[in-house]
């Protein structure tokens, strides 16, 4: 099998799983005053510690979570209903367009259910944000908005965005800035206090840790409402019993993609750039989507014109190589990715586009198996696209 | 062969993909999304396009071992099953949506599709029996026959067909679904129309084609004898509903005899009136032999799971002509007329055309 999705999510790394096993054989609740308690919080909290050194942020800094998802929905709902409550007429998010559904549909119900004003962050062709069209927006709306949230690097094209750039304008209108580096973390470098962000959405899954723990380095001044009450965990904004196993796991992925980024960088980036060109020969009319120069090392994303993404996805698995078409409902019906669409791609375009996403266990021969079996493939969805047009 | 299961989440096309698995074949399993909005569709387990039907379809594919998409057909469902369904109404005659979805959406846009990417054939959990004569047979579970559905089907859908069940009654496919550890062992038969998320058809028509007062005509005096606000909600042979203002001069029950959309009218008439001898039909395809020159002795079927008669069938131009042994009522337009020939080892679809009159 050719495993092309890493953005997905990647496997998890030798010494995460054993740091994980090891853990998960101890009994003890962080919480308690016992010796137990005691041994769990050490590792919970020699892990904060570890995962603030890799990311340059403040272990106080550190909230761990159950994951992406709910580390941007802390942020996004939990700083708007903060600031709302801080400042009278406060009710504004400034959201990119090509956000991840966990920050895109978080704003989305804060519209819906909790009266928000939106405005949305444009992206050129390529996906990437402008701090100019940001500083308009806050030169206009400045005093009304709760916070701007932005990624880190997209989870679909690939594209970086120019974070630091997008923070400083915010910090400048005083509008605290989150972003969601899940996709960033141990792909490019991530510093939380050099970037200037307030806060940081991160997960274990796509950097070789365990699914379903994460982390939200939040800035000190920066007060965010809970999601979940209870035990008071967390600097009270996460409650929750931690998960000893999963945290010392996710530190140990953490440090050891951030240490190895530099390296794995170069060599996934040449292996990607390898693929890119490859398709491009097997299949001339791809049209390479994102930024060319500012993006993911492992990411490419192409549109297959006259293809349709989600029939190349299932004659490509048919040859045991696995991808994504980069988004999906729940009812698992393909919509034309909102990505795309804000890049300003039609339907078509949108619908056809298909990512390959390397990660570190991603080698020359899966690249191999791919452009072996593209066109045949590429062949095959167009003959299936072209009924489409021509129904009997 | 690599086979594409149509994969609807219910009990049936989840063995016949199970069984297309133990065959040998290269199985991979779609489910259909055909509600564009998946809420309005029947929820819970009776229908046939809801977000529980995806996941139910998807667990059984996992179960199977075979990949499993979802394919989205709303748009091709909606313009050629829904509006279609609507139209034919207004035109005043009876269609019937799961046969035009067979004929327009299973075996012509999803089957397209499947070979366009390299499959051999559809495999579907419809009950009947496709062997290696080519033949459509009834299913052995004759309560469970849904031969009379799949007889549009040309020579050409049929060759890239399989249908699994068609030796197995609903009781095996159940016990077996039970012992493949299929969760859907149990869940209830879908009914009705899957669109129509409550049952209420009239109520469904009525949405789409608004209201549209007429009078109700007696076939015998010529007298109205009632009025109503939609001929569409009226289908031939209807009884019950009818709230006509007087009774008829012979006192006796009146029933739809037909439907004219042009002047909006519905005439009823008593029972004998229903009766018909000849049918005429239109659109005929023949897969159970050769082309007929001659008229053919059969049998013929002129609804769902309703009566069968001995008759003789002859094809015209472009056209299908009946001569029924033994009148029956409740012919409609719109319904198909099926011929069968009986046989033993199941009757055999000769053919079927879309009744005009
Ligand atoms: C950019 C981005 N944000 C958030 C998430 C969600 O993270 P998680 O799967 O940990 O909830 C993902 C991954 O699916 C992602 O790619």
């Amino acid at each position: 099998m050719a495993y092309l999705d890493h953005a997905a999510t990647t496997p998890m790394l030798d010494a995460a799983l054993e740091a994980y096993v090891a853990t998960a054989r101890e009994v003890g609740n962080a919480s308690s005053l016992h010796a137990a308690g005691r041994r769990a919080r050490r590792r919970v909290e020699e892990s904060r510690e570890r995962v603030a050194a890799a990311l340059g942020a403040r272990p106080s800094e550190v909230i761990f979570t159950g994951g992406g998802t709910e580390s941007d929905n802390l942020a996004v709902k939990g700083i708007f209903w903060s600031r709302r409550a801080a400042g009278a007429g406060r009710d504004r998010v400034v959201c990119s367009a090509v956000e991840h559904h966990a920050v895109l549909d978080a704003v989305d119900w804060l519209v819906r259910h909790e009266g928000a004003e939106v405005s949305w962050l444009p992206v050129d062709a390529e996906g990437r944000l402008s701090p100019q069209r940001l500083g308009a927006e806050l030169d206009q709306h400045g005093d009304r908005v709760t916070l701007v949230t932005a990624m880190w690097a997209n989870n679909e094209v690939g594209t970086v965005q120019p974070v630091a750039d997008l923070a400083a304008v915010a910090a400048g209108h005083g509008v605290p800035f989150h972003t969601d580096a899940v996709q960033a973390v141990g792909q490019v470098p991530v510093d939380f206090a050099a970037s200037g962000v307030a806060a940081l959405t991160v997960t274990g899954h796509k950097l070789g840790g365990p699914t379903g723990v994460g982390v939200l380095l939040l800035a000190r001044d920066v007060t965010a409402t809970p999601l979940l009450h209870g035990g008071g965990q967390e600097r009270d904004v996460r409650s929750g019993t931690l998960d000893a196993a999963g945290i010392v796991a996710f530190a140990v992925a953490v440090e050891t993609a951030v240490k190895a980024q530099q390296e794995y960088a170069a060599r996934v980036a040449a292996l990607r750039d390898d693929l890119v060109a490859r398709v491009r020969r097997a299949v001339p009319e791809v049209v390479f989507n994102g930024d060319p120069v500012d993006r993911l090392p492992g990411n490419a994303h192409f549109s297959f014109t006259g293809c349709e993404g989600d029939a190349l996805l299932l004659l490509l698995d048919a040859q045991g190589i696995a991808c994504s078409t980069g988004s999906a409902c729940s009812a698992g019906v393909a919509q034309p990715s909102h990505v795309l669409l804000a890049m300003g791609a039609d339907d078509d375009r949108a619908r056809s586009s298909l990512r390959f996403s390397l990660g570190h266990t991603s080698t020359a021969a899966d690249v191999d198996a791919l452009i072996t079996a593209l066109p045949a493939a590429v062949d095959r969805a167009r003959r299936a696209a072209a009924l489409r047009s021509t129904p009997r | 062969m690599r086979v594409l299961a149509a994969m609807s989440g219910g009990v049936d096309s989840a063995v016949a993909a199970a069984r297309a698995v133990e065959a040998g074949h290269d199985v991979t399993g779609v489910h259909l999304a055909l509600a564009r909005n998946p809420q309005t569709y029947r929820t819970g387990a009776r229908g046939c396009c809801t977000l529980e039907d995806s996941r139910d379809a998807r667990r059984a594919a996992d179960v199977l071992g075979i990949p499993f998409y979802v394919w989205d057909m709303a748009d091709r469902f909606h313009a050629d099953v829904v509006d279609d369904f609507v139209a034919e109404y207004a035109a005043g005659r009876t269609p019937n949506p799961c046969l035009r979805c067979n004929e327009k959406i299973k075996f012509a846009a999803v089957l397209d599709r499947a070979v366009a990417l390299g499959f051999d054939a559809v495999v579907t959990g419809h009950h009947a029996r496709l062997g290696a004569d080519g033949l459509l047979r009834r299913s052995v579970d004759l309560a469970k026959d849904q031969s009379y559905v799949l007889a549009v089907l040309t020579r050409e859908q049929l060759d890239r067909s399989v249908f699994p069940l068609g030796d197995s009654t609903k009781a095996q496919v159940r016990e077996e679904a039970a012992r493949r550890g299929l969760a859907v062992a149990d869940k209830p038969d879908s009914h009705d129309i899957c669109f129509i998320a409550d049952g209420d058809t009239r109520g469904f028509l009525a949405g789409r084609l608004g209201e549209a007062p007429g009078e109700v005509v007696d076939a015998l005096t010529g007298a109205v004898v009632g009025s109503h606000t939609g001929a569409y909600q009226y289908t031939v042979g209807q009884r019950r509903g009818l709230h006509l203002d007087r009774p008829a001069p012979d006192g006796r029950p009146r029933y739809v005899l037909s439907i004219t959309p042009k002047t909006n009218t519905v005439t009823v008439g008593p029972a004998e009136a229903l009766e018909v001898s000849t049918v005429r039909a239109e659109r005929p395809v023949w897969t159970g032999g050769a082309r007929p020159t001659a008229p053919v002795e059969c049998e013929v079927q002129l609804r769902a799971h309703g009566d069968v008669v001995p008759a003789t069938v002859e094809l015209t131009d472009g056209g299908l002509h009946a001569e029924l042994r033994r009148p029956l009522r409740g012919v409609a337009a719109g319904q198909a007329i099926v011929a069968y020939r009986p046989d033993p080892a199941g009757d055999v679809v000769l053919g079927s055309a879309t009744i005009t009159a």
